[in-house]
């Protein structure tokens, strides 16, 4: 049977911070910050996080298949917001996998992306069932520095096994060395990083083509027939570079996303995969390449089924949903740049119960609420007794997820009172369409927005509050406009 | 086959401390400058009082759990204290307890008393805290005013009234009740307040802004009360008593059942019709001298209005703007300044309520004494949030009416 990619997914956040905000703040003190500040990069809301962005892009990748058929799900990134608590297990739960499933955490280098994808196809092979590999990355960065400018926030993710695949796999090799370009300590929160004309040189030049050279020979594929060239570097002209040493033509090399993105670490390999996949025609060659400390290259050939294969939101979807934000000062705040006041309000200690959280672990991650046997009502949280004032009954209700279900708003405020790293929160009733409704917190609104009663809305998966005293943060659904305007 | 509390329970004595920020007071201090008052005006001696129940919402911020700190606080002599919560109904529902207890005939003479003591968190509005270890995982980050607010959302569409217009309504409201509050030496806020001031203010939760949300004060307030008999045999004249007292709790309807469509309050509906039945009374509009609503926020009087059966559904902005509610119009509402400049001491606030009727039956209000006698006064006191609440209804009236 034919081994390849089954499906895709990709997740942007919404918010784009200009670049030319971040020049403006910074280029005082380093003036070559200057020569980055054209385009915008993506922007993880105060309640994104690497998890939660693997999760939305897994919920578009997975649209139409089966969820309970998964032998495993891996997760690739090196911003994971637990160092001993399984990330992958999260997002499993927030899907509702099965629990028998394998999962795993994939990190510790840029290229574990790519390196997570070949591992999610030797692992296919015979488990019987597709695997699912979501690649995430939310990249700290410190204040001032290029990578600020050059990173992005995003998530892809591939079902891969085998069967009806939309691409399948050609090749794969991987060159392991010991190239550290940049490196973070255990006990640094930020990358510590090489000069880069050394890292293009040496690295990009020398290790990529030769991770690449043996992959297309391993395959019988000579270069000029790749139709897309994936490498997610962000300094300019070095995929040309490569691909020119390769023999790869020029029309080949792919947009790295800078302009409208920026490069999302360890997930950028896959986030330019998915984009690929997207333009791509039935019949074309698409290589990716993922570099850290060595390189991963990787070969797919598009089948006829990539033709008729279901839209999804993907990465050209999410780059659409769009909103500008020119305010830097933001970006410092959610990303604990800065040591801003956040008021009183904000010292409400937020401690998380595992007792609690473990016994409602369906409610909360899987927004599992019930749907009553004897007269269907839906209802959030599942009880005892049905909420229908017409029926009542007890013990009838059997769980209903409430996540993929869109619905209306029904009544809302934005609340400027309340705590919130952003505010106004907004938060209202939401209605679901196929009934049941719940009071919930809202994401993705523009601070300014003037909501109307009756505004589609779709559920995503976010941090609900971070106890920064014990170092947890705890996740739940909120409810985001539907193709909100600007 | 129950009978109801109509005329079984009359009110002996009432006080209410000043409500505001009385930064240099205890809560303690509060709730005896309350009693003080209540005692003198009953003409009774402490220790006839032979059961006290005791409301705080937020006790935490203040005196801590139990019925020990009102015993402790008016060294009550060993009689059973009962402590009791309902949000911000806490008040009424201490009210409740104590009428009940001589309504049973288990006792001749009981208090109620209510405080709160809020204005130590070092911010203004209520205190931000944890709303239990399952809620605190799915709750929407709310306030109060963001819950409240939504009213408007949904009122708004439902009734297809402009914001403006609505807006417009919310701040004759709010003009009203200051117009009210500066007229009462107790209250928190005395200071009048026009159109543009309310239309212009800041913006706490959309679209409530500054001038719709009530005052957050520190207060006690407190009813001492008997049987009719026991208060003609002590020599009282005109007596106030109690003709219906009534509560409705929220059972999730409204939380997760979408026959409600979030712009009034089941609760209120279903409490005040009980309360006019209690009490005999069948056109509410014609026979309701006062009212005295939870207006926490401006919008929660406005769709109280209709919620109360008094004005027609969706006709409530229509009668504000007319000045019905208004002190010299036809039913007055917040007389006495309500929630929103008397102040809204929240354990104390049903209390609070019910003092005002009290003293206007008896022409004892001073400076804003209605002049048209009144006959049946309403207080309605309301905890919580519009999709999950406790709502009181209580109607007090002339004796014999």
């Amino acid at each position: 049977m034919v081994s390849g990619i089954l499906s895709f997914g990709g997740y942007v956040p919404r918010v784009r911070l200009k670049r030319q905000s971040i020049a403006d703040a910074n280029s005082w003190f380093n003036s070559a910050l200057k020569g980055l500040a054209k385009g915008e990069r993506s922007m993880a809301n105060w309640d994104e996080d690497s998890i939660t962005m693997a999760v939305e892009a897994a919920r578009d990748c997975l649209q139409g298949f089966d969820r309970g058929g998964l032998a495993a799900l891996y997760m690739a990134s090196t911003s994971y917001p637990f160092q001993d608590r399984q990330n992958s297990g999260i997002v499993a739960e927030a899907l509702r996998l099965n629990s028998a499933i394998q999962t795993m955490d994939i990190a510790a280098s840029q290229r574990a992306g790519t390196s997570g994808l070949i591992a999610a196809l030797q692992t296919s092979a015979g488990a019987g069932g597709p695997v699912l590999l979501a690649s995430s990355e939310k990249r700290r960065t410190r204040a001032a520095h290029p990578l600020e400018m050059t990173s992005g926030d995003g998530a892809a993710a591939l079902l891969v096994g085998e069967g009806d695949v939309i691409a399948a796999v050609l090749g794969y090799h991987t060159e392991t060395v010991d190239f550290v370009d940049h490196y973070r300590g255990q006990d640094s929160a930020y990358d510590y990083v090489w000069e880069e004309r050394w890292i293009r040189d040496e690295g990009y030049l020398k290790i990529v083509p030769t991770a690449a050279q043996a992959m297309l020979e391993k395959a019988g594929v000579s270069a000029d027939a790749v139709d897309h060239f994936c490498f997610p570097a962000a300094a300019r002209r070095v995929s040309g570079m490569i691909a020119k040493k390769l023999g790869i033509s020029e029309d080949s090399v792919r947009d790295n996303l800078q302009a409208n993105m920026g490069e999302s670490g360890v997930a950028h390999p896959l986030v330019m995969l998915v984009n690929a996949l997207e333009e791509a025609k039935p019949g074309q060659k698409i290589l990716v390449v993922g570099f850290g400390q060595g390189a991963d290259a990787l070969l797919v050939e598009t089948t006829e089924a990539l033709a008729k294969f279901p839209k999804r939101t993907g990465i050209k979807g999410h780059l659409a949903r769009r909103r500008e934000e020119t305010n830097y000062n933001k970006f410092l705040s959610f990303n604990d740049l800065v040591n801003a006041e956040h008021g009183l309000r904000a010292e409400v200690d937020r401690q998380t119960g595992m007792t609690t959280l473990y016994r409602n672990k369906e409610m909360i991650l899987g927004l599992v609420g019930g749907k009553c046997t004897k007269c269907g009502t839906l209802q959030y949280p599942k009880s005892a007794v049905c909420v229908n004032p017409n029926c009542e009954a007890f013990h009838t209700q059997e769980d209903h997820s409430f996540a993929e279900m869109t619905g209306k708003m029904n009544s809302y405020t934005a609340d400027s009172l309340t705590y919130s790293a952003d505010p106004p929160a907004f938060y209202g009733m939401v209605q679901f369409d196929e009934g049941g409704r719940m009071m919930i917190d809202f994401a993705d609104v523009a601070p300014d927005a003037k909501p109307e009663v009756g505004m589609p809305m779709r559920m995503m998966f976010r941090v609900k509050d971070y106890d920064g005293k014990r170092g947890f943060r705890r996740y739940f659904w909120k409810a985001a406009p539907i193709d909100a305007p600007e | 086959m129950a009978t109801g509390i109509k005329d079984k329970v009359a009110i002996l004595g009432m006080g209410c401390a000043k409500f505001g920020e009385r930064w240099n007071d205890n809560a303690e201090d509060l709730m005896v400058e309350a009693f003080i008052e209540a005692l003198e005006d009953s003409g009774i001696e402490k220790n006839d009082v032979q059961a006290a129940w005791f409301s705080t919402a937020i006790e935490e911020q203040h005196v801590g759990k139990s019925g020990v700190p009102l015993a402790m606080a008016l060294r009550l002599p060993f009689i059973p204290v009962t402590r009791v919560e309902n949000y911000c109904a806490s008040g009424s529902e201490a009210f409740r307890g104590a009428v009940y207890a001589v309504a049973s005939g288990a006792c001749d003479i009981a208090l109620a008393l209510g405080v709160e003591k809020l204005k130590d968190t070092g911010y203004g509005g209520l205190p931000q805290r944890s709303r239990g270890a399952v809620n605190d995982m799915f709750w929407a980050n709310t306030s109060a005013p963001g819950n409240f607010a939504q009213l408007a959302a949904a009122y708004g569409a439902k009734h297809n009234v402009s914001r403006e217009d609505m807006k417009r309504a919310m701040a004759h409201i709010s003009i009203k009740s200051h117009d009210n509050g500066s007229k009462n030496p107790k209250a928190h806020l005395r200071n009048k307040i026009d159109e543009d001031k309310v239309m212009n203010a800041p913006m706490i939760a959309e679209p409530l802004g500054l001038f719709d949300c009530c005052g957050v004060s520190d207060g006690a307030a407190c009813a001492i009360v008997t049987t009719p008999e026991i208060a003609r045999s002590m020599g009282k004249k005109d007596l106030v008593t109690v003709k219906a007292l009534q509560l409705s709790v929220s059972n999730g309807t409204e939380a997760q059942h979408n026959s409600w469509d979030g712009s009034h309050f089941i609760t209120t509906r279903t409490a005040a019709k009980r309360a006019y039945e209690e009490a005999g009374i069948e056109k509410p509009r014609e026979q309701v001298s006062l009212i005295e609503v939870h207006d926490c926020f401006s919008v929660t009087e406005l769709v109280t209005m209709e919620d109360l059966h008094i004005s027609g559904e969706g006709e409530a902005i229509q009668d504000v703007m007319n000045g019905f509610y208004d002190a010299d119009g036809e039913i007055p509402c917040q007389i006495d300044g309500g929630l929103k400049c008397f102040g809204h001491p929240i354990g104390a606030s049903g209390l609070r309520m019910i003092y005002e009727m009290y003293l206007q039956m008896q022409g004892r209000a001073g400076d804003r004494q209605r002049s048209q006698e009144p006959v049946f006064g309403l207080t309605h006191n309301l905890g919580g949030f519009p999709h999950q609440n406790v709502c009181s209804v209580c109607i007090v009236g002339k004796d014999g009416a």
